[in-house]
């Protein structure tokens, strides 16, 4: 087994680049994931069957499916119905979209706990659905389910590689890229798997101090 | 659609179910080896068990596809045969997600179990064997279900190395036709029914276990998807 410090010097600045990528695949999809996991367990909530099914049915089945198969769909289908986007959008949306199936859980199990005398004393107050959700249960829901929306980012990390397959210049993407270039694929796949190691151990790390900054 | 290209699709769904069991069997053994190696009493099995947990959930599957592909073959001088390539690093990395489960799972079961397992001098093996897993093990397959689903949507990461699986052959078909959404519809729908019926299963070897150990299931399978990552955190 040979190591060459040289061919990860080399490798470096493109790393950088790469690092910059999926911290932007990263934070963008994570952004999607809340706001539409948000969306889809409000619609859960609905009182009529109309809305609960359908979006219960496309959820379970973006749930049960490949990212990387919904990233190529994405990719390759969008634009033969006159849509293009740039495959770092698309790869972000797809990314978002995937995860917001988890994060919709993740909120329902946080709405779900908000104690029932919370809803009740909505109720004697009379506050109007709209303030009952904004102002009494979605922070208490929100609250409770920071850490775990948190597990979901570490596990987005992980999965931000398979953008490359749609183009996309990330971390692996750039190792691929530079092993092809040099003909060194052990240095630069080593670089970016150590580099993974760290980041989710340190954001793990954060994690930690955040839910018991929460908690308490 | 033609059929020779419905049969390269069929191809596919063979290739994606061998490495899904393959990888599955392997990732089952990791499982329980490492996660059972966790609960040992020596400090340092712990130790090299939660250090293998650590790097193996931190690194992303397909980073260490590429590794397995790529870093393995010129560093220790042989080749792996794709499939056994695909097995070798889906299996090492979902196994240590399963061991989080296993470890989960013993350390929920009673301590008084435990203890009357020590009352009755029953050596650890023993206790592990007769005490332990029997109850441990059913509460393990609604996670293991949800893993499974995991490892099936992971196995279409193999394709990015040129192995012919489900979603590989979509990409033949799709350049084949030169129209994507048909073949995409349908082999994300093929994805669908193999998960549906994996979890089917999975409910139904629940039901079995738990009533080998006098316990009923759960009404209703809480679908948490994803397993949590960090230890207490979710």
């Amino acid at each position: 087994m040979t190591w060459d410090w040289g061919a990860v010097a080399d490798f470096m600045p493109y790393f950088w680049d790469g690092l910059w990528v999926t911290l932007q695949i990263l934070v963008f999809g994570s952004l999607i994931s809340f706001a539409l996991g948000l969306v889809w367990a409000l619609l859960m909530r609905a009182p009529t069957r109309w809305v609960t099914w359908p979006v219960g049915g496309v959820t379970e089945f973006i749930r049960n499916t490949p990212l990387l198969v919904q990233l190529f769909f994405l990719f390759y289908v969008l634009p033969e119905w006159g849509i293009t986007f740039s495959a770092l959008t698309t790869g972000v949306f797809a990314i978002g979209l995937h995860y917001s199936t988890y994060t919709m859980q993740v909120y329902r199990a946080g709405i779900e706990a908000v104690p029932v005398g919370q809803w009740e004393a909505a109720t004697a107050l009379n506050l109007p659905l709209r303030r009952t959700w904004t102002v009494v249960i979605l922070p208490q829901a929100v609250r409770r389910v920071v850490p775990a929306l948190g597990n979901y980012v570490i596990s987005m990390l992980k999965d931000t590689p398979l953008l490359m397959a749609i183009t996309v210049l990330e971390m692996l993407g750039q190792a691929r890229l530079f092993a092809q270039q040099n003909f060194q694929f052990t240095e630069p796949l080593t670089v970016i798997g150590v580099a993974f190691i760290v980041i989710s151990y340190l954001a793990s790390l954060a994690l930690r101090a955040l839910e018991r900054r929460l908690v308490h | 659609m033609t059929s020779g290209l419905w049969e390269r699709v069929l191809e596919g769904v063979w290739v994606t179910i061998q490495l899904l069991v393959l990888s599955g069997l392997l990732a089952t053994a990791v499982s329980f080896v490492v996660g059972v190696a966790r609960t040992h009493r020596l400090w340092i099995v712990r130790f090299l068990a939660g250090f293998y947990t650590e790097v193996f959930r931190g690194t992303s599957a397909l980073v260490m596809i590429f590794w397995v592909f790529f870093v393995l073959p010129p560093a220790f001088g042989w080749q792996l045969v794709p499939l056994w390539a695909g097995t070798l690093a889906l299996g090492l990395t979902y196994g240590a997600y399963g061991s989080e489960i296993v470890r989960g799972a013993l350390a929920a079961v009673d301590p008084a179990q435990r203890e009357g397992g020590i009352a009755l001098s029953f050596t650890p093996w023993q206790r592990m064997k007769l005490i332990l897993l029997p109850q441990a093990v059913p509460e393990m397959i609604p996670p293991f279900s949800n893993l499974l689903v995991e490892l099936l949507k992971g196995t279409a990461l193999v394709s990015v190395m040129g192995m012919g699986d489900l979603a590989f052959s979509a990409n033949l078909v799709r350049l084949a036709l030169q129209e994507s959404a048909e073949i995409y519809t349908y082999i994300l729908l093929i994805y669908f029914v193999i998960a549906f019926l994996l979890t089917r299963s999975m409910r139904g070897l629940e039901k079995k276990l738990k009533a080998g150990v006098g316990k009923a299931p759960r009404k209703k399978v809480t679908a948490a998807g994803r397993v949590p990552e960090g230890s207490g955190v979710s």
